[in-house]
This record gives structure tokens, C-alpha cells and sequence, in this order.
């Protein structure tokens, strides 16, 4: 297993948002976290990069060291792991290079930055078309492009994506997974939280329902999009 | 006014503009990164003064003992540069001891920690140094100038010029280098700058010791300029710097150099037109007056663009 998470409990004052949650992810795969608004979607993976702390008693393992033991920034320059947050977080004020330049910070191998700025560069031709211009001024789309190249400049062993669909037009999403499949065709371990479960189920391989700070139902997704319960609560009955 | 007289006042304008400016932007680069204002820093501006001060008479007497000797131009430029090194770890020990604790505590805190600081600075140096004022040895011996009827010493030229190219090399600094970026990146969002792999800590340091070194350039310019050290020396002037920063706009760069010039040259001429006794009273209500129209200063935001967790 690449990324274990046992016990996961997390709580903001007297609100627990996550009661105990446990997965798992196993190395080259796609596995989804589908929930509603609240549901802690975005605390687990906030837990993950140690942007937030957790309670005593959860444990998360990652290539069988202890996450917790890693500061935020030495997950993303020690372990690889990368988290596109939701909203996509951009720094407006700072030119497209200068974005995907910033989450180099913590490398040296200045041929591989070079490699790597040209494989996003393919991968996403519009910012390289933008590259001078700040990030601010891109579109939606642009934007979530913008967010994945930068977490894939920092580290590519795996990815966490927090709703990397939202606000954005059909034929954008569409162009956007498709990237995020060839990201992971090329090595890159991906975990994805969505709302929009039905994209999220035909992406993934595996998925968790989460239900107000609890694993309510996990498996493939193919299963999972049969399940009836499923099928009423986020696929639209 | 004379010509000449106009000249004095512009280059009086220039000095003070240069001592507002280097210490607003202390004031202005840590609030752009951490969101607070640091209200110690007009102390270390004073402890940069003292440092100078006792840099400059070891290297004097170790030049007198005839070790080394060493001309008086270099022992200015090494106190400017040690004073700079040992004000920059005054400034990230006060953000490590002070200001990091605090970083999730309501602002109200850190300000009010800020504050408590600046006395322990003043006082410390009471108690250390007594209450009898110091004077700064004479590093630059005073030459005055004569270009058609207009006077200047080296000594302004050289604080102005100083003060400008060191805010050149700091524009350079933030817009060049990888650390700058991630200043930048963290005044925009400082929540998200870990997940870049930037170790925020070190970058907060990091600020204190780029401002805290400008704030002690400046009381070694100042002690130049006016060699009378006195433990408040910081107190006056490190409020007006920032008045400054805020005139510029918080947690800008351009900003605290403008605000530093146009405090400077609101002093001054209003000093020169009026009675120099209603000097700051005229000179505030002027900025009274812009931050009614400008609440948040010339390149400051409308709202702070960032976004909690």
C-alpha cells in the first residue's frame, strides 16, 4: 500500500468533521472520495498534507513512515505527495511561470524543472501560450490546468486532487481528466475527492462514500455505481 | 525661497524620505507575509543604531591599537554590514520568540506582544547602558559642495543614495529570486504556500531579517546624520515610518518607499512654509485628509485577497 490512513479523526473545536475514517491507496491507482457539501471531503486530504491536525490515535502511513512526523512543506519536497486544493488557490499575483516556477522551491535537479515545465507545457499547451501573464487573469479552465502543472512541477508520486471539477464547463472537464489520466498513466498515484460523483466514478477505480465523517460504503466503482443507495443519494436515482 | 533654499529642503525631503522609507518597509513586508504589523520595529530600529555604534568603536579601537589600520570608509562599510547581520538575527529571534507562538492568536495579541517588545528593547537598553546618551563617532568627514549657488554635503548625497539603491537590490530581491516569489506568493495566499513545498517559517524569518537589516541601515544613516543616541530614539520616528507604510498601502513594497518620500516632503515643506512648530500637525492633517479619500493608501487592496482553510 503507498498511502494508509487508519483512525483518521479530525475536529474543529467541538465540531468532529471526521469520525474515525479509515482507506487506503495503493500504489498507480485512481481511487475517489464521493460526499456531499460537509461531508469532510476536504479535511481528509488537509489531514493528508498536514495542513491541519489530527487527533491523537490516527495513523497515517505512507510508504511505511509515519506522515505525521513530516512538516506540510517536507510532505510535498520529502515524500512527493501534492494536493491541488479546492478553488484551486492560485497565486493571482503571480505570473503563470512564476507559479509553476514557485512549486519547484524545495528542488535542485534544474534539468529535471526543465523536463518537467515542458511536460506540462504539452500536456496543457494554453499556459504555455499564458505564461507572462498573471494567473489572476486566466479563465476557469486555465486555471484548474494551472493548479494540476503546478502540483505536478513539486512531485509526482501521488497526487490529491479536492474537487478539481467544479465550476468548470463539461467539454472543459472533460479535457481536464482526460490530462489527469495521462498523469496517471505516467506513474502518478491519484486520490480525488468530488461532488460530482458521477464524473468521479467514471474516473476512479475505487471509491468511499463519506457521510458526515464516516466511510459508509467503499469498493470498486463499477459496483458502486450500481449500488441503489448510491444511485438515490448522488448519481441522481 | 531661494534656490538655494529650495535645494536644502529638497535634500532634507530626500533624507527623511530615505530614514521613513527604509523602516516602512519593515513594517509593510512583514504585514504583507504574516498580517501583522510589527510595533517593535521602530526599537530595532534603535537597537540597529546601537549595534552600529558598537561596531564602529571595536573596529575604531582595534584601528587605533594599530593592529589593523583601517581608513575610516571601511569601517563604515563594515559596521553598515555587520550592524545589518547582527540587527537581522535580532529581528528573527523576536519573530521566533515573540510573533510565532502567536501566528493563529487574534491580531490584537501579536500587536499588543509587538508593543511589550519595543519596551523590553528600550528598557534593556536603560538598564544596560544607562540613561546617558551616545555619540556616534564620525565616520565621514562632512565635505560641502558648490554647484551654481546650490550647497550640499556628501554625507545627504550619500544616505539618499544609499537608501535608493538598497530599496533597488530589495525590488531585485523579491522580484528575482525564488525567495521572493514565495514572499509574494505568501502576501497572496499565505495558506496554500506549504503546499508549494516552501518551508513558511523560514521565509517568515526571513522577512524580519531583510526588514530588520533595512531598519538598522537606517539608524546607522540616522546616527550619521544626527550622532545622538538615546534608548527612544526609535519611538518617533518608527511610528511615523509607520504612518508611512500604511500611506503607501499595507504589505507593499512600492508602497512604503512612496509613503516614506511623501511623508519626508511633507515635513519639510511644510516646515518651510509654516512654523516648524505646526510641522507635524499640518503634515498629519494632510495625511488624515488622503487616507479619508484612500482608506487603504496608495497601492494598498480594498480587502485582503486571502482565503482562510
Amino acid at each position: 500500500m503507498l498511502l494508509t490512513v487508519e483512525n483518521l479523526r479530525v475536529s474543529y473545536g467541538a465540531i468532529r468533521a471526521l469520525q474515525g475514517i479509515s482507506f487506503q491507496v495503493d500504489e498507480g491507482e485512481i481511487v475517489c472520495i464521493i460526499g456531499a457539501n460537509g461531508a469532510g471531503k476536504t479535511t481528509t486530504l488537509q489531514a493528508i498534507s498536514r495542513l491541519i491536525p489530527v487527533e491523537p490515535g490516527s495513523k497515517l502511513i505512507y510508504e511505511g513512515k509515519n506522515l505525521l512526523d513530516y512538516p506540510p512543506h517536507k510532505v510535498v519536497t520529502e515524500l512527493g505527495i501534492v494536493h491541488v486544493p479546492e478553488g484551486r488557490r492560485l497565486f493571482g499575483n503571480l505570473t503563470v511561470m512564476e507559479n509553476l516556477i514557485l512549486a519547484t522551491y524545495g528542488r535542485k535537479d534544474k534539468e529535471g524543472i526543465k523536463r518537467d515545465l515542458e511536460m506540462v507545457f504539452d500536456l496543457f499547451p494554453r499556459l504555455a501560450e499564458r505564461k507572462n501573464q498573471k494567473a489572476g487573469t486566466l479563465s476557469g479552465g486555465e486555471q484548474q490546468m494551472l493548479a494540476v502543472g503546478r502540483a505536478l512541477m513539486s512531485g509526482r508520486k501521488m497526487m490529491l486532487l479536492d474537487e478539481p471539477s467544479m465550476g468548470l464547463a463539461p467539454l472543459l472537464m472533460q479535457e481536464l481528466f482526460k490530462a489527469l489520466r495521462e498523469i496517471n498513466r505516467e506513474g502518478t498515484t491519484i486520490l480525488l475527492v468530488e461532488q460530482n460523483a458521477h464524473m468521479a466514478l467514471q474516473f476512479a477505480q475505487r471509491g468511499y462514500v463519506l457521510e458526515t465523517g464516516r466511510i459508509v460504503l467503499e469498493g470498486p466503482t463499477k459496483d458502486l455505481m450500481e449500488n441503489p443507495k448510491v444511485k438515490e443519494a448522488y448519481l441522481g436515482g | 525661497m531661494t534656490l538655494n533654499e529650495f535645494a536644502q529642503h529638497f535634500l532634507n525631503a530626500l533624507q527623511w524620505g530615505s530614514f521613513y522609507a527604509l523602516i516602512a518597509l519593515g513594517y509593510s513586508m512583514v504585514y504583507g507575509i504574516l498580517m501583522l504589523f510589527n510595533f517593535a520595529h521602530g526599537d530595532i530600529f534603535m537597537a540597529g543604531a546601537y549595534i552600529g555604534l558598537f561596531v564602529a568603536l571595536a573596529l575604531l579601537s582595534i584601528s587605533t591599537t594599530g593592529i589593523i589600520a583601517l581608513p575610516n570608509w571601511l569601517v563604515f562599510i563594515l559596521t553598515l554590514v555587520l550592524a545589518m547581520i547582527f540587527t537581522s538575527f535580532l529581528g528573527m529571534l523576536v519573530e521566533r520568540v515573540a510573533y510565532r507562538p502567536l501566528r493563529d492568536a487574534p491580531r490584537a495579541s501579536a500587536a499588543i506582544t509587538g508593543l511589550m517588545v519595543g519596551i523590553f528593547l528600550e528598557t534593556s537598553n536603560l538598564l544596560f547602558l544607562g540613561a546617558s546618551r551616545k555619540t556616534f563617532p564620525p565616520l565621514i568627514e562632512k565635505t560641502v559642495y558648490e554647484i551654481g549657488g546650490v550647497t550640499f554635503t556628501n554625507i545627504k548625497i550619500m544616505i539618499v543614495g544609499l537608501s535608493l539603491i538598497l530599496m533597488l537590490a530589495l525590488h531585485l530581491f523579491v522580484r528575482k529570486t525564488k525567495w521572493g516569489m514565495a514572499m509574494r506568493a505568501m502576501c497572496y495566499d499565505y495558506v496554500v504556500v506549504p503546499l508549494m513545498g516552501v518551508p513558511m517559517n523560514a521565509i517568515a524569518s526571513l522577512t524580519f531579517a531583510i526588514g530588520s537589516a533595512l531598519a538598522a541601515v537606517a539608524g546607522i544613516l540616522f546616527s550619521i546624520a544626527y550622532p545622538v543616541l538615546e534608548p527612544y530614539m526609535g519611538l518617533l520616528i518608527g511610528w511615523k515610518a509607520f504612518v508611512a507604510a500604511i500611506l503607501g498601502g499595507r504589505g507593499s513594497i512600492p508602497g512604503a518607499v512612496l509613503g516614506g518620500f511623501l511623508l519626508g516632503f511633507l515635513e519639510i515643506f511644510v516646515a518651510a512654509f509654516f512654523t516648524s512648530t505646526l510641522r507635524d500637525l499640518i503634515a498629519y492633517s494632510i495625511i488624515l485628509l488622503i487616507l479619508t479619500f484612500k482608506p487603504h493608501g496608495f497601492f494598498g487592496e480594498p480587502y485582503s485577497a486571502r482565503l482562510r482553510l
